[in-house]
């Protein structure tokens, strides 16, 4: 396949979603880039590599016909590629991670703040370079401190939160500019839960590897491990069997189902309105409790492994599965008829955090909450890949942005989620869940493209040949969080204070997934 | 609209469940754990959780304690938002390079009697992050702890039973 506009042959990857990868000089890594923001494609993802052979940075866009991976070689000491924050407003916190770890700059751009080192480890320590030492570690190392924009004039005060949050929740930096209860700018700093796991990645056998991406992100851990498994099936050729696809899609649904429940009724309590947290989070327990006894694992760790699926589901839970999505649907049902008729709770959600669709598309707002401001991408109706080819997905958008559109999204989610368990356990086919991979004698890439609850998942995978004891050589794991927390920043401006708290939870982004 | 609330609650009637037994020398139920924490703080057990780098599964099953089933507030205990307040911290990890200042600063913030109660396998010993540049493993590596609550993440009621033994260790 060639893409309009740039000079190179793209080469299709085995997987099941269509995925390209060409290796790119830089005049034409400046032109696809314009090319692709011409004809309305999103940047996915960015990361650098380092192998024997030297350092390339690669970028993933998200087109009409698929994902275009490019790679440019980067020589040179210290090297650097052409920036991409002149096209995409997404570039700028993933060009800043991959001079954290990779070395690599961003010729020209403007914010050169680290973002994922703190300082805990020295800058002449890259982790991510070929032949670094990975047991390496740090003890003496003082956290540096980070510069914030500020905001100054009459009346004018910050007020600073985290990293330690007050909730039960992940740790993150919030700076407010805020006059009286008016939050004038936000900025987060992140990066807090760094705990190297890309470095990591390359230090595990290929065929176990999928239990760390399934832990990326805890509350997405079926999202990851099936978009790392796509990557491993797709450089090993390997096709998994139609009832493993099934399944893997079953779990990837009640995965959504799960996560749906736990914010509605957190988004609930968020309005005082803690009704809606008792009830969804009791409903929530039922839903683990079911994942428990027929999977073995409440949030499905480790469910899907390389080549298809750890265990297999008998006939006699298939009932129980089905009966489950009927007393969800019709519980959820009720609770929808409370939360639309409850006039404080809509005074609350409505036009609150709201992200207009123009500006969603500015700043590539992905996932649920892209989808919530009119950005109707899902890649199970625009690239379904087995079983979702089978399934006809209906997307669920809506166009007001705000906290409402959130949670109108979520609730139209859960209903075609259990309508598409219910279509699974039904056309289930017969036959094996597992089939035998084998890496490949040389070395060989493959990608995975999820559409997991919170957005799209994406993996590339570098790995190794016979000679290199089919070493993963380098896998990147890219959360949709990464761009939507810039686009939180915009949400919450001209809000006041108390509501950060809600539009956070409205938008449920990972720190974890972005801090790898 | 208040009709069909009032109906969903009551139609659902209580759905929590017995608390844990902690082992045989005692009987946890409800009323015991809720008279022995009373008995050992003279109040409820306050709780700060600290997140000091995990993958966000272990904070879903804390969070999951509070849900009509566990509903661990009905055994008098409770979550609040700074270690001033706090009797116990619950920490999950791997703790990270980049919050293990955090982690140290919120441990020196709480006042002493207090409890240190590891949640999950990388709390417990790195798990499956182990230790590099940026993770620094477990817990126990920045802060003392005094027990240690293992699986990947540890169900509610595991927590539960972790939090309890951590409590009556300081009888």
């Amino acid at each position: 396949m060639k893409m309009a506009g740039v000079n190179v042959e793209l080469q299709a990857l085995a997987a099941p979603v269509p995925i390209w990868h060409a290796a790119v000089a830089a005049d034409d890594w400046r032109a696809a880039a314009s090319a692709v923001r011409e004809s309305g494609g999103r940047l996915l993802a960015l990361w650098g590599s380092a192998f024997d052979t030297g350092e390339t940075v690669s970028v993933a866009y998200a087109m009409a016909d698929g994902v275009i991976w490019l790679e440019l070689p980067v020589p040179g000491s210290p090297a650097s590629y052409p920036d991409l924050l002149p096209f995409f407003a997404t570039a700028g916190r993933l060009q800043r991670a991959v001079a954290d770890l990779s070395g690599l700059q961003a010729a020209g751009t403007q914010d050169t703040r680290p973002w994922l080192a703190h300082g805990a480890w020295p800058p002449d320590y890259v982790p991510l370079r070929h032949g670094v030492d990975a047991t390496q570690t740090f003890h003496d190392a003082a956290l540096i401190d980070y510069p914030f924009v500020r905001v100054e004039g009459d009346g004018v005060h910050e007020i600073a939160v985290g990293p330690v949050h007050a909730g039960v929740i992940e740790p993150g930096h919030f700076r407010f500019s805020v006059v009286g209860e008016k939050v004038l700018r936000l900025e987060q700093r992140l990066g807090y839960t760094h705990k190297g796991i890309e470095q990591r990645m390359t230090q595990l056998p290929a065929l176990q590897a999928h239990r760390l991406a399934g832990r990326v992100s805890g509350d997405s851990t079926v999202a990851y491990a099936w978009a790392y498994c796509m990557a491993l099936e797709a450089a090993a050729g390997c096709t998994i069997t139609p009832r493993a696809a099934h399944l893997r899609a079953l779990l990837l649904e009640r995965e959504r189902v799960a996560n749906h429940l736990g914010d509605l009724g957190a988004l609930g309590n968020d309005v005082a309105f803690a009704f809606g947290l008792a009830q969804f989070s009791r409903l929530r327990e039922d839903w683990l409790r079911l994942s428990k006894d027929v999977f073995g694992h409440r949030l499905l760790m480790d469910c899907v492994q390389p080549g298809g699926l750890a265990r297999d589901l008998d006939a006699a839970p298939i009932e129980a599965l089905r009966r489950q999505c009927d007393a969800i649907e019709r519980e959820v049902q009720l609770l929808r008829t409370v939360y639309d008729e409850h006039a404080g709770l809509q005074d609350r959600f409505m036009t609150t955090g709201r992200v207009a669709p123009a500006l969603a598309a500015q700043l590539g707002l992905t996932g649920l909450a892209g989808r919530a401001s009119a950005q109707a991408w899902d890649l199970r109706s625009d690239h379904p890949w087995p079983p979702y080819t089978q399934l006809q997905v209906k997307m669920a958008t809506h166009s007001n942005g705000d906290v409402a559109a959130r949670v109108s999204v979520r609730f139209d989610e859960v209903f075609e989620s259990l309508r598409l368990i219910r279509a699974i356990l039904s056309e289930l086919p017969g036959g094996a869940v597992q089939q035998a991979i084998h890496l490949p004698e040389s070395a060989s890439r493959g990608a995975g493209w999820v559409e997991g609850w919170r957005g799209e998942v994406f993996v590339a995978l570098s790995l190794g040949g016979a000679a290199d004891a089919h070493r993963i050589r380098r896998c990147h794991l890219h959360d949709p969080s990464w761009q939507n927390w810039p686009v939180l920043e915009h949400a919450v401006i001209g809000n006041i204070v108390p509501d950060f708290p809600l539009i956070n939870k409205s938008f449920n982004l990972s720190y974890s997934g972005a801090d790898l | 609209m208040i009709w069909k609330t009032i109906r969903q609650i009551a139609r659902n009637g209580i759905r929590t469940e017995p608390a844990p037994d902690i082992g045989p020398q005692a009987q946890a139920e409800g009323a015991r754990i809720q008279t022995e924490v009373l008995a050992i703080l003279g109040r409820a057990l306050s709780i700060r959780m600290v997140d000091a780098g995990s993958c966000n599964g272990c904070e879903l099953e804390i969070n999951a304690l509070g849900n009509p089933y566990y509903n661990i507030e009905g055994l008098g205990i409770r979550f609040v938002a700074s270690p001033r307040h706090a009797d116990l911290l619950l920490v999950t990890g791997p703790v990270s390079r980049n919050m293990a200042t955090a982690l140290l600063r919120t441990f020196e913030a709480t006042p002493e009697p207090r409890l240190v109660v590891a949640v999950g396998d990388c709390g417990c010993d790195g798990g499956i992050f182990g230790e590099n540049y940026a993770s620094a493993g477990p817990v126990s590596k920045i802060i003392p702890v005094d027990v240690l609550v293992s699986g990947c993440p540890p169900p509610p009621l595991e927590i539960l039973r972790g939090i309890l033994t951590a409590v009556r260790r300081r009888v």
